[in-house]
């Protein structure tokens, strides 16, 4: 498609007000924030900020990690948020995606499911604390059932952090389900009938066809997966302030706790651009795709 | 052959109504909760030999004494309207803009917005909190929606220039040899038929900022200009969590963002999906 040359009154009447916002109150503060986690106190340039949160082992606790026991730093966390919710959702949403079709009433269940999407985050912090409570909570019904102990998963270093994640894959699958299924719809019906005119099994129709067909989406449903791991802030913060002792803490809240409970700027600074450049990191195919489908 | 057909069919119904318990029963356990006296659900919502349903803990809620949630909702929607109507009308501009025009550094702006899409709030965080000191406008309402403003600009304007990527010129060009200036194309041959882009996200947008608490937490603090998500983490009780209260606090919260989806379904899952499947 022919673009039109704009003249300079179009440029400032379309694009100039949202770009003024975009510079003053996101690009300006992200280049200020990556300024700031190198100023030492005399305002000099340093690596001393970086030196002592690292130090800290708010980030990476290597003598906890040695001893197997919990907090093992807020990178390590986030670490295994991904490791344990980013399988887990993204199987799980394709599983149902395909499951529901065939299954009556599956669009009003693929709505309940959606429901933890949907919900504010902190409303999604206090259904995770409601699940695993040690009263009244659902999960421990299930588990007394079968004759297993039941606690308040939330309030125990060991499990906080685990409890977290797997609350939050409940939260999460509604929307990996909701990217797939449209997804299955846009896959020609008539290769999978020329497949079976062949006579290629199910399974085999499910891993030749659907999965190779549903590379792209996947690849997006993967990096907007990890970019919502890397940030999560809202959940931790109201289930369990990053307790007990840590135990559950990430990168988001470490920043939080730094920089508006300590009120140390460049601390938190610091951990705002290491967040930054794992999502950065994370989001390459998503910058590359919009960088290419530009050269026109 | 029929007949394992038929099995098959009763496995995936079996299958798919029992992992929808997992998703049921927790919502079914705080509806049950938020209606019911704390008293008879001490032991779990799901014993029902006592069974007086009862509004108190939305009252209590609405009401509450030190950190009313019926403010915390009219703060909310204070905030949620303006910051999804501006970015709103300044994104569908500028994603007009790098849809259609050519101008000097387009390739770089486009890059820029999708980056930022990446972003963390924490990341502005400490800048944002200074910058709006510096004019006064931390603890109000407006330094929080032009917080939100410019943070929705980038997916909206993202968002809306895909969509008229998809919309054929051929109209936009007869208008212009009809003599229409490019403002004129805009406002009335463009702008009526985006709508099923601006709906979704408006929706979108809409309950994003509703549902935020990072932003609202660094800008906002005095007790009577907290938001809705604010204000959920203070009815937690001092001692001991009080469910009734805090889950009734929970289901006010999240009905407005339920309602937005429930009624622009439509419009809500095309605009989830509308950025990854073209």
């Amino acid at each position: 498609m022919e673009l039109r040359k704009a003249h300079i009154r179009n440029f400032v009447v379309f694009v100039l007000p949202a770009l003024f916002l975009l510079a003053v109150f996101v690009l300006y503060p992200t280049f200020s924030t990556l300024f700031m986690s190198f100023v030492g106190p005399e305002g000099e340039l340093t690596l001393q900020n970086y030196q002592s949160v690292f130090a800290s082992g708010d980030i990476i606790n290597f003598k906890n990690i040695q001893q197997g026991q919990f907090p093992f730093g807020t990178l390590v966390h986030n670490a295994l948020w991904i490791a344990i919710h980013l399988p887990l959702t993204t199987f799980l949403g394709l599983f149902l995606a395909a499951l529901l079709r065939d299954v009556k009433g599956g669009a009003i269940i693929k709505s309940v499911i959606f429901l933890g999407m949907v919900m504010p985050l902190v409303v999604g912090g206090i259904m995770i604390r409601f699940m695993f409570d040690g009263n009244i909570g659902i999960v421990n019904l299930f588990l007394k059932t079968f004759g297993f102990p039941t606690q308040t998963w939330t309030a125990y270093p060991e499990t906080s952090l685990l409890a977290l994640i797997f609350g939050s894959v409940w939260l999460w699958t509604g929307f990996s389900m909701i990217i797939y299924s449209a997804g299955l719809e846009t896959i020609p019906k008539t290769y999978y009938e020329a497949a079976e005119i062949d006579g290629a099994s199910k399974l085999r129709i499910f891993f030749s066809i659907t999965i190779p067909m549903l590379k792209p989406i996947t690849v997006v449903v993967v990096t907007m997966t990890l970019l919502w791991e890397l940030k999560i802030f809202d959940i931790v913060y109201v289930a369990t302030m990053g307790g007990p002792g840590g135990s559950s803490n990430v990168l988001a809240l470490q920043m939080y706790l730094y920089g508006f409970r300590a009120w140390d700027f460049s601390k938190a600074a610091v951990v705002a651009v290491l967040i930054t450049g794992l999502t950065i990191f994370a989001a390459i195919p998503l910058i590359r795709s919009a960088g290419e489908e530009n050269v026109q | 052959m029929r007949k394992k057909r038929l099995a098959g069919n009763i496995l995936k119904n079996s299958l798919g109504w029992i992992i929808a318990l997992v998703w049921i029963l927790p919502i079914a356990g705080i509806f049950m909760t938020a209606i019911r006296p704390y008293s008879e659900v001490i032991n779990g919502w799901w014993q029902f030999e006592e069974f007086n349903p009862t509004f108190s803990n939305f009252t209590g809620a609405l009401f509450h004494e030190s950190s009313p949630l019926l403010q915390g909702m009219i703060n909310s929607l204070y905030i949620a309207f303006p910051a999804t109507i501006i970015p709103l009308i300044l994104a569908t501009m500028a994603g007009y803009g790098i849809a259609r025009y050519r101008f000097p550094f387009r390739k770089t702006f486009i890059i820029t917005v999708v980056m930022t899409l990446a972003l963390p709030q924490q990341m502005i965080a400490v800048p944002i909190f200074q910058i709006m000191s510096s004019l006064g406008l931390v603890d109000s309402f407006w330094g929080l929606i032009l917080v939100h403003t410019a943070w929705g600009i980038p997916w909206t304007t993202f968002f809306m220039r895909n969509y008229f990527k998809t919309l054929p010129v051929t109209m936009e060009e007869a208008a212009k040899i009809d003599g229409a200036s490019d403002s004129q194309i805009f406002f009335r041959v463009v702008l009526p038929n985006a709508f099923p882009a601006i709906a979704s996200a408006a929706a979108l947008q809409f309950t994003w900022v509703w549902s935020d608490f990072f932003l609202a937490l660094i800008l906002i603090y005095s007790p009577s200009k907290l938001l809705a998500t604010q204000r959920i983490p203070l009815m937690r009780g001092q001692y001991q969590v009080d469910w009734g209260l805090l889950s009734a606090a929970s289901i006010t919260v999240m009905i407005v963002p339920i309602m937005i989806y429930i009624l622009l379904q439509r419009y809500y899952v095309r605009g989830m999906v509308g950025w990854t499947i073209k």
